[in-house]
């Protein structure tokens, strides 16, 4: 198991956000996450790669714990140094892309790996174009992130972020920012990493991408996991009528 | 009096004007970044205390500062201190100019997206790495403009060197004047004022230029 999520509550300022959520992850897995905006998917996302604090819960990777709660029912985090190791399993790519402006395209894959994983430039230099190649913009390596179409720049963002070698993959919506045109060259990238078995958690708005590319599907309402399954069940025969009325007013 | 004894009479007044000029950027400029970081402490004492700092080097007349700097060891604690009127001086200048070089720093630093801060802790860049690595060179393009600004503001600021009876250029063409009863000082103060700024707006505008390969 990569990701194990446990319990995770979370509240801003008194409004419960994720109510008692558990969630794992196995290898290879492409595990989609639907629901209605407010839902708390995002929030999910963020409190899994550490970007919010989670009030009570455990989060586990590789069977490593990062966060613990402890008997008076308060969310511990492991310190520092060892949250940053485990920090090493996952890469997360945003809504925004949120792309370095003054860096260029092959900076911004390669810096990271060389200044925080400290690698060797060259074999860095080596992956940065092989995964430049991979999301087709292996001419755009001296560009800078403003001169590349939203698409590009998404594709830029998966590529800097699988530099790092994480063992999962988190998307927060990663076409909402996007037309639909440029929509169809993200998802292709991401269906093409599906199928190298890259284990990844894409919080989503495109039913039919998800339901075309998942493992699974869990289906979030209010703070809850509602239902979770095979996409084909879930999309084709949900069983909670919340499910069926979230579908229902997505075909609209 | 000819044209070129009066500019050779004021020449070691422009070298002073210089002197005060780039010292005080060198001090003030990383000091305003000091200045900017307890601004943005998380403690609010520390934050309040920098607040009434920058509220008075703002709020009352850099003249006044010049001489509370000058005369404020003599009449608070009695000390007379040899050759400190120069110190003073750029003391004065420095500290009033960090103030307004932190507030544009606190500018272009809280202008930066979140996102920015998210994807290098996400990547796994340290606090001290995503500072000077992402957040700050990015900020210094945005700022430029404003310090541009606030370093033309200095070059005619050095004027107020006179307040401590320092012979800075200006300082020098007033007696020449007087003197003289001429006109003249004036106009090459008037003169050597706009080239030391054009030359300064010629520089800021090279450094955006050169900046300018991203948006």
């Amino acid at each position: 198991m990569i990701l194990q999520m446990k319990g995770i509550q979370k509240s801003f300022d008194g409004l419960e956000v994720l109510k008692d959520i558990s969630l794992h992850v196995d290898k290879g897995e492409v595990v989609s996450i639907i629901g209605p905006s407010g839902s708390g998917k995002s929030t999910l996302l963020r409190c899994a790669t550490f970007l919010e604090k989670i009030d009570a819960g455990s989060i586990d990777y590789m069977g490593q714990d990062a966060v613990t709660t402890n008997e008076h029912g308060v969310a511990q985090y492991v310190p520092h140094q060892e949250l940053n190791r485990i920090k090493r399993y996952f890469g997360l790519v945003f809504q925004n892309f949120n792309l370095f402006p003054h860096y260029s395209v092959l900076k911004n894959i390669m810096d990271a790996p060389v200044t925080v994983q400290k690698r060797p430039k060259e074999e860095v230099y080596e992956e940065a174009m092989r995964l430049l190649k991979k999301m087709n913009l292996e001419n755009r390596a001296d560009a800078y992130p403003c001169q590349l179409s939203g698409g590009q720049q998404q594709r830029v963002a998966i590529a800097r972020a699988l530099a790092l070698n994480p063992e999962i993959l988190f998307f927060d919506e990663p076409t909402s920012a996007l037309d639909p045109e440029l929509t169809g060259e993200v998802l292709k990238v991401i269906r093409q990493l599906a199928d190298e078995k890259m284990t990844m958690v894409i919080v989503t708005h495109e039913m039919p991408f998800a339901r075309a590319v998942s493992s699974r599907v869990v289906f979030m309402d209010k703070g809850v996991i509602v239902e979770e399954g095979h996409p084909e069940a879930v999309f084709g025969d949900p069983t909670q009528e919340r499910t069926k009325q979230f579908l229902r007013n997505y075909q609209q | 009096m000819s044209l070129s004894t009066m500019l050779a009479a004021m020449g070691e007044g422009m070298l002073r004007t210089c002197l005060i000029f780039f010292l005080t950027l060198l001090f003030s400029l990383p000091l305003g970044m000091v200045v900017m970081f307890l601004r943005r402490s998380r403690f609010r004492i520390v934050q309040s205390i920098t607040k009434i700092y920058i509220a008075i080097m703002r709020g009352t007349p850099l003249m006044l500062q010049l001489l509370m700097w000058y005369f404020g060891p003599y009449y608070l604690f009695g000390m007379s201190i040899r050759g400190y009127r120069f110190a003073a001086i750029i003391i004065g200048f420095s500290v009033n100019y960090s103030a307004y070089f932190a507030e544009i720093y606190r500018g272009g630093i809280e202008a930066i997206p979140k996102g920015q801060y998210e994807a290098a802790e996400i990547l796994g860049y340290s606090k001290a790495q995503t500072f000077f690595k992402i957040i700050l060179p990015q900020v210094v393009k945005m700022i430029l403009p404003s310090v541009t600004n606030e370093v033309i503001t200095l070059v005619k600021d050095t004027s107020l060197a006179f307040t401590l009876a320092y012979n800075e250029m200006f300082s020098l063409a007033k007696q020449i004047a007087a003197s003289q009863t001429s006109f003249v000082p004036f106009v090459i103060a008037g003169v050597f004022y706009f080239i030391a700024n054009y030359a300064v707006a010629y520089a800021m505008e090279r450094i955006e230029k050169a900046l300018d390969y991203y948006n």
